[in-house]
Protein backbone atom coordinates (compact mmCIF):
# COMPACT_ATOMS: atom_id res chain seq x y z
CA UNK A 1 0.00 0.00 0.00
CA UNK A 2 1.17 3.31 -0.83
CA UNK A 3 2.09 4.96 2.42
CA UNK A 4 2.30 9.07 2.52
CA UNK A 5 2.31 11.84 4.97
CA UNK A 6 -1.42 12.58 5.97
CA UNK A 7 -2.34 15.51 6.60
CA UNK A 8 -4.06 15.30 10.57
CA UNK A 9 -7.46 14.04 10.67
CA UNK A 10 -9.87 17.70 10.71
CA UNK A 11 -13.17 15.97 12.85
CA UNK A 12 -15.09 18.98 12.55
CA UNK A 13 -14.95 19.34 9.08
CA UNK A 14 -15.68 15.39 8.76
CA UNK A 15 -18.44 15.73 10.94
CA UNK A 16 -20.28 17.52 8.39
CA UNK A 17 -20.49 14.62 6.08
CA UNK A 18 -22.42 12.82 8.90
CA UNK A 19 -26.83 13.65 9.05
CA UNK A 20 -26.88 11.75 12.44
CA UNK A 21 -24.92 14.82 13.84
CA UNK A 22 -27.83 17.55 12.48
CA UNK A 23 -30.55 15.56 14.86
CA UNK A 24 -30.76 17.74 18.28
CA UNK A 25 -31.61 16.56 21.59
CA UNK A 26 -31.41 19.44 24.28
CA UNK A 27 -29.43 21.55 21.25
CA UNK A 28 -26.61 18.85 20.94
CA UNK A 29 -26.53 16.32 18.50
CA UNK A 30 -25.95 12.42 20.05
CA UNK A 31 -22.26 11.99 21.54
CA UNK A 32 -22.22 8.49 19.44
CA UNK A 33 -19.10 6.05 21.60
CA UNK A 34 -20.22 3.13 20.21
CA UNK A 35 -18.28 2.86 16.79
CA UNK A 36 -16.46 0.00 18.04
CA UNK A 37 -20.21 -2.13 17.69
CA UNK A 38 -21.20 0.11 14.04
CA UNK A 39 -20.21 3.09 12.84
CA UNK A 40 -22.28 5.96 11.20
CA UNK A 41 -22.27 6.14 7.54
CA UNK A 42 -21.59 9.55 6.08
CA UNK A 43 -23.28 11.18 2.83
CA UNK A 44 -21.04 10.32 -0.07
CA UNK A 45 -21.31 6.56 0.78
CA UNK A 46 -24.79 6.39 1.14
CA UNK A 47 -24.80 9.04 -2.29
CA UNK A 48 -22.86 6.04 -4.11
CA UNK A 49 -25.45 3.34 -2.65
CA UNK A 50 -28.56 5.42 -4.22
CA UNK A 51 -27.05 6.40 -7.44
CA UNK A 52 -25.73 2.38 -7.78
CA UNK A 53 -29.43 1.06 -7.47
CA UNK A 54 -30.47 4.14 -9.38
CA UNK A 55 -28.13 4.10 -12.27
CA UNK A 56 -26.06 0.65 -12.17
CA UNK A 57 -27.78 -1.98 -11.08
CA UNK A 58 -28.59 -5.39 -12.50
CA UNK A 59 -27.21 -9.04 -11.25
CA UNK A 60 -23.56 -9.40 -11.65
CA UNK A 61 -21.55 -11.18 -13.92
CA UNK A 62 -24.46 -12.62 -16.25
CA UNK A 63 -26.59 -10.14 -18.17
CA UNK A 64 -24.85 -9.11 -21.46
CA UNK A 65 -26.48 -5.79 -21.23
CA UNK A 66 -24.93 -2.76 -20.37
CA UNK A 67 -26.51 -2.40 -16.99
CA UNK A 68 -25.43 -5.32 -15.77
CA UNK A 69 -21.82 -4.82 -17.06
CA UNK A 70 -22.27 -1.91 -15.33
CA UNK A 71 -22.85 -3.69 -12.02
CA UNK A 72 -20.21 -6.35 -12.43
CA UNK A 73 -18.18 -3.14 -13.04
CA UNK A 74 -19.10 -1.55 -9.62
CA UNK A 75 -19.15 -4.84 -7.84
CA UNK A 76 -15.29 -5.92 -8.85
CA UNK A 77 -14.51 -2.36 -8.72
CA UNK A 78 -14.96 -3.11 -5.24
CA UNK A 79 -13.02 -5.95 -4.78
CA UNK A 80 -9.80 -4.35 -6.32
CA UNK A 81 -10.58 -1.46 -3.79
CA UNK A 82 -10.76 -3.83 -0.55
CA UNK A 83 -7.53 -5.88 -2.63
CA UNK A 84 -5.28 -3.01 -2.53
CA UNK A 85 -7.09 -1.15 1.35
CA UNK A 86 -5.17 -4.91 2.98
CA UNK A 87 -2.53 -5.06 0.39
CA UNK A 88 -3.17 -8.42 -0.91
CA UNK A 89 -1.25 -9.79 -3.76
CA UNK A 90 -4.02 -10.69 -6.28
CA UNK A 91 -8.16 -9.86 -6.23
CA UNK A 92 -8.77 -13.28 -6.81
CA UNK A 93 -8.18 -13.56 -2.89
CA UNK A 94 -10.63 -11.13 -2.18
CA UNK A 95 -14.53 -12.98 -1.23
CA UNK A 96 -17.06 -11.17 0.04
CA UNK A 97 -19.08 -12.39 2.34
CA UNK A 98 -21.79 -11.29 4.52
CA UNK A 99 -19.57 -9.96 7.53
CA UNK A 100 -16.54 -10.40 9.21
CA UNK A 101 -18.34 -13.17 10.86
CA UNK A 102 -18.88 -15.36 7.75
CA UNK A 103 -15.86 -14.75 6.77
CA UNK A 104 -14.18 -16.62 9.59
CA UNK A 105 -16.91 -19.01 9.42
CA UNK A 106 -16.47 -19.62 5.86
CA UNK A 107 -12.20 -20.85 6.85
CA UNK A 108 -13.59 -22.91 10.08
CA UNK A 109 -16.14 -24.92 7.83
CA UNK A 110 -14.08 -24.86 4.44
CA UNK A 111 -10.67 -25.56 5.78
CA UNK A 112 -11.25 -26.77 9.69
CA UNK A 113 -13.89 -29.68 8.63
CA UNK A 114 -11.42 -31.30 6.78
CA UNK A 115 -7.72 -30.36 7.92
CA UNK A 116 -8.49 -30.93 11.65
CA UNK A 117 -8.93 -33.80 13.65
CA UNK A 118 -8.07 -35.66 16.60
CA UNK A 119 -4.71 -35.12 18.35
CA UNK A 120 -4.38 -31.02 16.33
CA UNK A 121 -5.15 -28.27 18.28
CA UNK A 122 -7.31 -25.31 17.27
CA UNK A 123 -5.73 -22.00 19.22
CA UNK A 124 -7.58 -18.81 20.27
CA UNK A 125 -7.25 -16.08 22.37
CA UNK A 126 -8.82 -15.05 26.00
CA UNK A 127 -9.48 -11.79 24.04
CA UNK A 128 -11.54 -13.37 21.14
CA UNK A 129 -15.03 -11.50 19.84
CA UNK A 130 -17.50 -15.04 19.78
CA UNK A 131 -16.73 -14.11 16.16
CA UNK A 132 -13.83 -15.63 16.30
CA UNK A 133 -14.05 -18.13 18.97
CA UNK A 134 -17.45 -19.62 18.58
CA UNK A 135 -16.75 -20.87 15.03
CA UNK A 136 -13.30 -22.75 16.50
CA UNK A 137 -14.85 -24.67 19.22
CA UNK A 138 -17.57 -26.21 17.14
CA UNK A 139 -15.21 -27.14 14.65
CA UNK A 140 -12.84 -28.40 17.30
CA UNK A 141 -15.53 -30.68 18.95
CA UNK A 142 -16.97 -31.80 15.53
CA UNK A 143 -13.52 -33.18 13.97
CA UNK A 144 -12.21 -34.27 17.63
CA UNK A 145 -9.40 -31.69 17.45
CA UNK A 146 -8.48 -30.26 20.91
CA UNK A 147 -9.25 -26.31 21.51
CA UNK A 148 -6.92 -23.88 23.89
CA UNK A 149 -6.98 -20.11 24.98
CA UNK A 150 -3.72 -17.96 24.68
CA UNK A 151 -4.19 -15.85 28.46
CA UNK A 152 -4.10 -13.04 28.74
CA UNK A 153 -2.36 -10.82 31.98
CA UNK A 154 -4.16 -8.19 33.69
CA UNK A 155 -3.13 -5.71 31.45
CA UNK A 156 -5.42 -7.39 28.93
CA UNK A 157 -2.56 -8.33 26.66
CA UNK A 158 -1.58 -11.83 25.46
CA UNK A 159 1.15 -13.82 27.54
CA UNK A 160 3.37 -15.26 24.88
CA UNK A 161 4.96 -17.32 27.29
CA UNK A 162 2.28 -19.41 27.23
CA UNK A 163 2.54 -20.50 24.07
CA UNK A 164 5.25 -22.81 24.37
CA UNK A 165 3.15 -24.59 26.53
CA UNK A 166 0.42 -25.08 24.39
CA UNK A 167 2.54 -26.37 21.16
CA UNK A 168 3.39 -29.25 23.36
CA UNK A 169 -0.06 -30.44 23.97
CA UNK A 170 -0.93 -30.96 20.09
CA UNK A 171 -0.49 -30.15 16.42
CA UNK A 172 -0.99 -26.70 16.47
CA UNK A 173 -3.24 -26.75 13.23
CA UNK A 174 -5.27 -22.95 13.45
CA UNK A 175 -3.80 -19.56 15.34
CA UNK A 176 -7.28 -17.82 15.95
CA UNK A 177 -6.88 -13.65 17.07
CA UNK A 178 -8.35 -10.35 16.18
CA UNK A 179 -5.82 -8.03 15.65
CA UNK A 180 -7.71 -5.21 17.59
CA UNK A 181 -9.62 -6.35 20.41
CA UNK A 182 -13.07 -5.08 20.54
CA UNK A 183 -13.54 -5.19 24.29
CA UNK A 184 -10.52 -3.49 25.30
CA UNK A 185 -8.36 -2.42 22.18
CA UNK A 186 -5.27 -4.53 23.08
CA UNK A 187 -3.81 -4.33 19.72
CA UNK A 188 -2.28 -8.02 19.65
CA UNK A 189 1.16 -9.24 18.40
CA UNK A 190 -0.40 -10.59 15.11
CA UNK A 191 3.51 -11.04 13.39
CA UNK A 192 4.34 -12.77 16.05
CA UNK A 193 1.45 -15.48 15.82
CA UNK A 194 1.61 -15.78 12.22
CA UNK A 195 5.23 -16.58 12.70
CA UNK A 196 4.68 -19.19 15.33
CA UNK A 197 1.70 -20.75 13.70
CA UNK A 198 4.09 -21.23 10.76
CA UNK A 199 6.65 -22.61 12.58
CA UNK A 200 4.25 -25.44 13.85
CA UNK A 201 2.74 -25.77 10.70
CA UNK A 202 -0.54 -24.10 11.54
CA UNK A 203 -2.65 -21.53 9.45
CA UNK A 204 -3.26 -18.17 11.02
CA UNK A 205 -6.39 -16.65 10.69
CA UNK A 206 -6.88 -12.84 11.51
CA UNK A 207 -10.36 -11.11 12.59
CA UNK A 208 -9.42 -7.55 11.44
CA UNK A 209 -12.93 -6.45 12.00
CA UNK A 210 -12.00 -4.23 14.59
CA UNK A 211 -8.61 -2.67 13.28
CA UNK A 212 -9.27 -2.44 9.15
CA UNK A 213 -11.00 0.89 10.13
CA UNK A 214 -8.60 2.11 12.45
CA UNK A 215 -5.18 1.05 11.85
CA UNK A 216 -3.22 0.05 8.54
CA UNK A 217 -3.75 -3.55 7.65
CA UNK A 218 -1.66 -5.37 5.59
CA UNK A 219 -1.66 -9.27 4.86
CA UNK A 220 1.44 -9.57 3.63
CA UNK A 221 3.31 -7.95 5.98
CA UNK A 222 0.95 -9.39 9.28
CA UNK A 223 2.09 -12.65 7.66
CA UNK A 224 -1.28 -14.40 8.43
CA UNK A 225 -3.15 -16.88 5.65
CA UNK A 226 -6.47 -15.39 6.21
CA UNK A 227 -8.06 -12.29 7.48
CA UNK A 228 -11.76 -11.06 7.88
CA UNK A 229 -12.80 -7.53 7.46
CA UNK A 230 -16.30 -6.13 7.90
CA UNK A 231 -18.31 -2.92 5.68
CA UNK A 232 -20.57 -1.68 8.55
CA UNK A 233 -17.24 -0.94 11.01
CA UNK A 234 -16.39 1.55 8.75
CA UNK A 235 -18.68 4.00 7.26
CA UNK A 236 -20.08 1.34 4.65
CA UNK A 237 -23.79 -0.58 4.92
CA UNK A 238 -24.11 -3.39 6.78
CA UNK A 239 -24.32 -6.91 5.08
CA UNK A 240 -21.45 -7.33 3.27
CA UNK A 241 -17.78 -8.11 4.24
CA UNK A 242 -14.83 -9.66 3.20
CA UNK A 243 -12.47 -12.53 3.45
CA UNK A 244 -8.93 -12.23 2.16
CA UNK A 245 -7.31 -15.89 1.87
CA UNK A 246 -4.05 -17.19 0.42
CA UNK A 247 -5.03 -18.31 -3.06
CA UNK A 248 -3.16 -21.98 -2.52
CA UNK A 249 -4.86 -22.34 0.37
CA UNK A 250 -8.47 -21.08 -0.62
CA UNK A 251 -7.82 -23.44 -4.08
CA UNK A 252 -7.32 -26.58 -2.12
CA UNK A 253 -10.29 -25.59 0.09
CA UNK A 254 -14.32 -27.12 -0.52
CA UNK A 255 -16.49 -24.81 -0.81
CA UNK A 256 -18.61 -23.22 1.84
CA UNK A 257 -21.86 -22.24 0.23
CA UNK A 258 -23.16 -24.29 -2.49
CA UNK A 259 -25.29 -22.89 -5.47
CA UNK A 260 -25.55 -20.66 -8.34
CA UNK A 261 -22.84 -18.52 -9.27
CA UNK A 262 -20.08 -20.74 -7.28
CA UNK A 263 -19.59 -23.54 -10.61
CA UNK A 264 -17.84 -24.65 -13.41
CA UNK A 265 -20.03 -27.18 -14.49
CA UNK A 266 -23.31 -28.96 -13.23
CA UNK A 267 -24.42 -32.58 -14.23
CA UNK A 268 -26.78 -34.73 -12.86
CA UNK A 269 -24.04 -36.98 -11.14
CA UNK A 270 -21.26 -34.23 -10.18
CA UNK A 271 -20.74 -30.73 -10.33
CA UNK A 272 -17.25 -28.95 -10.51
CA UNK A 273 -16.76 -25.78 -8.88
CA UNK A 274 -15.61 -22.38 -10.40
CA UNK A 275 -12.49 -20.30 -10.37
CA UNK A 276 -11.34 -18.35 -7.36
CA UNK A 277 -13.50 -16.05 -5.75
CA UNK A 278 -16.61 -16.91 -6.97
CA UNK A 279 -16.23 -20.45 -5.83
CA UNK A 280 -17.26 -18.88 -2.37
CA UNK A 281 -19.43 -16.61 -3.52
CA UNK A 282 -22.83 -18.54 -3.86
CA UNK A 283 -26.19 -16.98 -4.99
CA UNK A 284 -26.66 -13.53 -5.65
CA UNK A 285 -24.23 -11.45 -3.09
CA UNK A 286 -24.86 -8.16 -1.69
CA UNK A 287 -23.96 -6.44 -4.96
CA UNK A 288 -25.08 -2.87 -3.83
CA UNK A 289 -24.01 -3.10 -0.97
CA UNK A 290 -20.11 -4.57 -1.79
CA UNK A 291 -20.20 -1.55 -4.47
CA UNK A 292 -20.67 0.53 -1.18
CA UNK A 293 -18.16 -1.12 0.87
CA UNK A 294 -15.74 -0.09 -1.88
CA UNK A 295 -17.34 4.20 -1.65
CA UNK A 296 -16.16 3.93 2.23
CA UNK A 297 -12.93 2.24 1.46
CA UNK A 298 -12.33 4.78 -0.50
CA UNK A 299 -13.78 7.82 2.24
CA UNK A 300 -11.60 6.31 4.40
CA UNK A 301 -8.80 6.40 2.76
CA UNK A 302 -9.09 9.94 1.38
CA UNK A 303 -8.96 10.34 5.19
CA UNK A 304 -6.28 7.79 5.44
CA UNK A 305 -5.77 5.20 8.14
CA UNK A 306 -2.60 6.23 9.95
CA UNK A 307 -4.38 10.07 10.18
CA UNK A 308 -7.67 7.94 12.17
CA UNK A 309 -5.01 6.12 14.09
CA UNK A 310 -3.71 9.01 15.36
CA UNK A 311 -6.70 10.51 15.81
CA UNK A 312 -8.09 7.70 18.04
CA UNK A 313 -5.34 7.72 19.95
CA UNK A 314 -5.19 11.22 21.21
CA UNK A 315 -8.80 10.79 22.02
CA UNK A 316 -8.41 7.43 23.85
CA UNK A 317 -5.35 8.86 25.49
CA UNK A 318 -7.08 11.77 26.71
CA UNK A 319 -10.58 9.74 27.37
CA UNK A 320 -8.10 7.06 29.77
CA UNK A 321 -6.91 10.92 31.44
CA UNK A 322 -10.28 12.37 31.88
CA UNK A 323 -11.79 8.35 33.54
CA UNK A 324 -8.57 7.94 35.91
CA UNK A 325 -9.89 11.51 37.81
CA UNK A 326 -13.02 9.79 38.37
CA UNK A 327 -13.32 7.72 41.85
CA UNK A 328 -14.19 4.12 41.68
CA UNK A 329 -14.10 3.76 38.10
CA UNK A 330 -11.94 0.81 36.98
CA UNK A 331 -10.66 1.19 32.93
CA UNK A 332 -9.74 -2.24 31.74
CA UNK A 333 -7.05 -2.81 29.17
CA UNK A 334 -3.41 -1.76 28.25
CA UNK A 335 -1.96 1.79 28.44
CA UNK A 336 -2.64 4.27 25.31
CA UNK A 337 0.40 3.49 23.24
CA UNK A 338 -0.49 -0.44 22.83
CA UNK A 339 -4.60 0.20 22.38
CA UNK A 340 -7.03 1.30 19.65
CA UNK A 341 -9.90 3.76 20.29
CA UNK A 342 -11.45 2.14 22.95
CA UNK A 343 -12.50 1.90 26.27
CA UNK A 344 -14.15 -0.69 28.91
CA UNK A 345 -14.22 0.97 32.06
CA UNK A 346 -16.79 0.54 35.57
CA UNK A 347 -18.08 2.36 38.13
CA UNK A 348 -18.28 1.02 41.51
CA UNK A 349 -21.54 -0.48 42.31
CA UNK A 350 -22.80 0.75 39.22
CA UNK A 351 -23.78 -1.91 36.60
CA UNK A 352 -23.40 -0.61 33.28
CA UNK A 353 -26.72 -0.95 32.01
CA UNK A 354 -27.53 1.29 34.55
CA UNK A 355 -24.73 4.02 33.43
CA UNK A 356 -25.77 3.47 29.60
CA UNK A 357 -29.24 4.37 30.64
CA UNK A 358 -28.05 7.45 32.46
CA UNK A 359 -25.85 8.50 30.14
CA UNK A 360 -28.60 7.93 27.52
CA UNK A 361 -30.73 10.75 28.84
CA UNK A 362 -27.66 12.97 28.52
CA UNK A 363 -27.65 12.14 24.74
CA UNK A 364 -24.22 10.07 24.60
CA UNK A 365 -24.20 6.55 23.74
CA UNK A 366 -22.15 3.72 25.17
CA UNK A 367 -22.33 0.51 25.20
CA UNK A 368 -23.29 -1.99 28.83
CA UNK A 369 -22.78 -5.53 28.27
CA UNK A 370 -20.43 -8.27 27.67
CA UNK A 371 -19.69 -7.18 23.81
CA UNK A 372 -20.12 -10.54 23.04
CA UNK A 373 -16.66 -11.41 24.53
CA UNK A 374 -18.34 -13.72 27.42
CA UNK A 375 -14.61 -15.18 28.15
CA UNK A 376 -12.84 -12.09 28.42
CA UNK A 377 -15.28 -10.49 31.03
CA UNK A 378 -14.93 -14.23 33.11
CA UNK A 379 -11.35 -13.48 33.30
CA UNK A 380 -11.89 -9.70 33.83
CA UNK A 381 -14.51 -10.97 37.03
CA UNK A 382 -17.41 -8.76 35.76
CA UNK A 383 -20.40 -9.68 34.11
CA UNK A 384 -20.37 -6.95 32.05
CA UNK A 385 -18.32 -3.43 31.27
CA UNK A 386 -19.08 0.22 29.97
CA UNK A 387 -17.38 1.08 26.88
CA UNK A 388 -16.75 3.84 25.20
CA UNK A 389 -15.50 3.20 21.26
CA UNK A 390 -14.07 6.30 18.73
CA UNK A 391 -14.17 7.01 15.13
CA UNK A 392 -13.35 9.74 12.63
CA UNK A 393 -15.87 12.39 14.09
CA UNK A 394 -15.59 11.27 17.34
CA UNK A 395 -13.96 15.05 19.38
CA UNK A 396 -12.78 15.41 22.94
CA UNK A 397 -15.80 17.77 23.71
CA UNK A 398 -17.63 14.11 23.63
CA UNK A 399 -15.41 12.55 26.00
CA UNK A 400 -16.22 15.75 27.90
CA UNK A 401 -19.96 14.89 27.48
CA UNK A 402 -19.03 11.36 28.93
CA UNK A 403 -17.22 11.93 32.11
CA UNK A 404 -20.01 14.52 32.78
CA UNK A 405 -23.18 11.89 32.62
CA UNK A 406 -20.88 9.28 34.65
CA UNK A 407 -19.85 12.00 37.51
CA UNK A 408 -24.07 11.85 37.06
CA UNK A 409 -24.38 8.26 37.23
CA UNK A 410 -22.16 8.21 39.96
CA UNK A 411 -23.66 10.26 42.16
CA UNK A 412 -27.51 8.81 41.53
CA UNK A 413 -26.20 5.63 42.53
CA UNK A 414 -23.98 6.61 45.37
CA UNK B 1 -32.07 14.28 33.42
CA UNK B 2 -33.59 14.62 36.67
CA UNK B 3 -36.97 14.20 35.58
CA UNK B 4 -36.12 11.08 34.08
CA UNK B 5 -33.90 9.87 36.43
CA UNK B 6 -36.69 10.04 39.17
CA UNK B 7 -39.23 8.37 37.47
CA UNK B 8 -37.20 5.36 35.94
CA UNK B 9 -34.97 4.88 39.22
CA UNK B 10 -36.96 6.19 42.43
CA UNK B 11 -36.14 6.07 45.50
CA UNK B 12 -37.77 2.62 46.28
CA UNK B 13 -36.29 1.14 43.28
CA UNK B 14 -32.72 2.65 44.81
CA UNK B 15 -33.60 1.76 48.14
CA UNK B 16 -33.90 -1.75 47.30
CA UNK B 17 -31.03 -2.14 45.07
CA UNK B 18 -28.69 -0.65 47.57
CA UNK B 19 -30.63 -2.50 50.68
CA UNK B 20 -32.06 -5.52 49.04
CA UNK B 21 -34.52 -7.73 50.93
CA UNK B 22 -34.34 -11.49 51.20
CA UNK B 23 -30.57 -11.46 50.27
CA UNK B 24 -29.33 -14.17 51.10
CA UNK B 25 -29.27 -18.74 50.51
CA UNK B 26 -31.46 -21.13 52.17
CA UNK B 27 -29.64 -24.18 52.34
CA UNK B 28 -32.42 -26.60 52.30
CA UNK B 29 -35.03 -24.92 50.27
CA UNK B 30 -37.88 -26.51 49.28
CA UNK B 31 -37.94 -24.78 45.83
CA UNK B 32 -34.80 -23.19 44.17
CA UNK B 33 -34.09 -22.08 40.35
CA UNK B 34 -31.51 -19.85 38.75
CA UNK B 35 -31.40 -18.03 35.84
CA UNK B 36 -29.63 -15.03 33.30
CA UNK B 37 -30.27 -12.42 31.05
CA UNK B 38 -27.41 -13.29 28.37
CA UNK B 39 -27.98 -9.71 26.97
CA UNK B 40 -26.85 -7.92 29.94
CA UNK B 41 -25.57 -10.87 32.12
CA UNK B 42 -27.76 -10.34 35.24
CA UNK B 43 -28.00 -13.01 37.33
CA UNK B 44 -30.83 -14.27 40.28
CA UNK B 45 -30.74 -17.41 42.36
CA UNK B 46 -34.31 -17.87 44.67
CA UNK B 47 -34.37 -19.91 47.38
CA UNK B 48 -38.13 -20.45 48.59
CA UNK B 49 -39.15 -22.59 52.06
CA UNK B 50 -42.40 -23.40 52.61
CA UNK B 51 -44.67 -23.94 55.56
CA UNK B 52 -45.92 -26.77 57.11
CA UNK B 53 -48.89 -26.95 54.59
CA UNK B 54 -46.61 -27.30 52.14
CA UNK B 55 -47.73 -24.47 50.38
CA UNK B 56 -47.08 -21.05 52.09
CA UNK B 57 -44.36 -19.18 51.13
CA UNK B 58 -42.69 -19.53 54.20
CA UNK B 59 -39.48 -17.86 53.71
CA UNK B 60 -37.53 -16.72 50.38
CA UNK B 61 -34.06 -15.67 49.11
CA UNK B 62 -32.26 -14.65 46.62
CA UNK B 63 -28.92 -13.88 45.32
CA UNK B 64 -27.69 -11.71 42.07
CA UNK B 65 -25.98 -9.16 40.62
CA UNK B 66 -27.14 -7.22 37.60
CA UNK B 67 -28.45 -3.88 37.13
CA UNK B 68 -30.56 -1.49 39.64
CA UNK B 69 -33.68 -2.74 37.89
CA UNK B 70 -33.16 -6.57 37.95
CA UNK B 71 -31.77 -6.69 41.22
CA UNK B 72 -34.57 -3.80 42.65
CA UNK B 73 -37.15 -5.95 41.42
CA UNK B 74 -36.16 -9.15 42.59
CA UNK B 75 -36.05 -7.38 46.20
CA UNK B 76 -39.18 -6.19 45.99
CA UNK B 77 -40.74 -9.63 44.89
CA UNK B 78 -39.44 -11.25 47.85
CA UNK B 79 -41.26 -8.93 50.08
CA UNK B 80 -44.18 -9.30 48.01
CA UNK B 81 -44.94 -13.08 48.31
CA UNK B 82 -43.51 -13.42 51.50
CA UNK B 83 -46.50 -15.80 53.51
CA UNK B 84 -48.63 -16.09 50.58
CA UNK B 85 -49.46 -19.25 48.52
CA UNK B 86 -46.74 -21.17 46.58
CA UNK B 87 -50.08 -22.12 44.32
CA UNK B 88 -51.21 -18.31 43.74
CA UNK B 89 -47.44 -17.10 42.74
CA UNK B 90 -47.18 -20.20 40.66
CA UNK B 91 -50.09 -18.23 38.51
CA UNK B 92 -49.45 -14.56 39.36
CA UNK B 93 -49.52 -12.56 36.62
CA UNK B 94 -46.21 -10.37 35.79
CA UNK B 95 -48.63 -6.71 36.08
CA UNK B 96 -48.63 -7.32 39.57
CA UNK B 97 -45.22 -6.84 40.50
CA UNK B 98 -44.88 -4.00 37.64
CA UNK B 99 -47.68 -2.33 39.30
CA UNK B 100 -45.34 -2.45 42.52
CA UNK B 101 -42.23 -1.72 40.82
CA UNK B 102 -44.26 1.17 39.39
CA UNK B 103 -42.01 2.84 36.68
CA UNK B 104 -41.79 2.65 32.78
CA UNK B 105 -39.88 0.17 31.38
CA UNK B 106 -38.72 -0.22 27.71
CA UNK B 107 -38.81 -3.74 25.94
CA UNK B 108 -34.84 -4.42 26.65
CA UNK B 109 -35.59 -3.28 30.95
CA UNK B 110 -38.80 -5.22 31.24
CA UNK B 111 -36.86 -8.09 31.14
CA UNK B 112 -34.52 -6.95 33.80
CA UNK B 113 -37.43 -6.26 36.02
CA UNK B 114 -39.26 -9.85 35.09
CA UNK B 115 -36.15 -11.90 35.79
CA UNK B 116 -36.54 -12.63 39.29
CA UNK B 117 -40.46 -13.20 38.88
CA UNK B 118 -39.34 -15.57 35.98
CA UNK B 119 -36.72 -17.57 38.28
CA UNK B 120 -39.28 -17.75 41.23
CA UNK B 121 -42.22 -19.20 38.75
CA UNK B 122 -39.83 -21.73 37.57
CA UNK B 123 -38.74 -22.97 40.95
CA UNK B 124 -42.21 -23.39 42.29
CA UNK B 125 -43.27 -25.17 39.64
CA UNK B 126 -40.30 -27.55 39.45
CA UNK B 127 -40.87 -27.88 43.15
CA UNK B 128 -45.13 -28.74 42.60
CA UNK B 129 -44.27 -30.95 39.51
CA UNK B 130 -46.42 -28.53 37.16
CA UNK B 131 -45.82 -27.41 34.10
CA UNK B 132 -44.56 -23.79 34.01
CA UNK B 133 -46.97 -21.82 31.75
CA UNK B 134 -46.37 -20.73 28.31
CA UNK B 135 -45.79 -17.23 28.62
CA UNK B 136 -42.85 -18.30 30.69
CA UNK B 137 -41.78 -21.31 28.99
CA UNK B 138 -40.52 -18.95 26.54
CA UNK B 139 -39.33 -16.15 28.23
CA UNK B 140 -37.40 -18.77 30.41
CA UNK B 141 -35.76 -20.20 27.05
CA UNK B 142 -34.70 -16.77 26.51
CA UNK B 143 -33.32 -16.03 29.62
CA UNK B 144 -31.48 -19.50 30.87
CA UNK B 145 -33.92 -19.47 33.42
CA UNK B 146 -32.74 -22.59 35.68
CA UNK B 147 -30.79 -25.02 33.78
CA UNK B 148 -30.91 -27.35 36.54
CA UNK B 149 -31.29 -27.66 40.21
Amino acid sequence: MAVTTEAKLDAQRIRADFAYLEELRGGKPVAFLDSAASTQKPRQVLDALRDFYEHSYANVHRGVYQLAERATAGYEGAREKARAFVNAPSTREIIFTRSATESINLVAYAWGLDNLGPGDLVVVTELEHHSNFVPWQYVAKRTGAGFRMIPIDDAGELQLDALDEIAREGNVKVVANNLVSNSLGTVNPIEHLSTWAHEHGAIMVVDAAQSAPHRTVDVQALGCDFLAFSSHKMCGPSGVGALWGKAELLDKMAPFNLGGHMIRSVRYDDTTWGQLPYKFEAGTQPIAEAFAFGAAIDYVSQIGVDAIEQHEHELVEYAMERLSEIEGVTVYGPPPERRAGIVSFNIDNVHPHDVSQVLDWENVAIRGGHHCTQPLMKRLGVAATCRASFYVYSIREEVDRLVDGLLKAKKAFA
Amino acid sequence: MPGEFDQLYREVILDHYKNPRGHGVIADADAQAEGQNPLCGDEVSIYVSFGGDGDTIDDVKFEGRGCAISQAATSMLTEMVQGRSATEIAALPKEELLEEIGIPLTPVRLKCAILGLGVLKVALHRAKGTPLPEEWSTLADELEFGADN
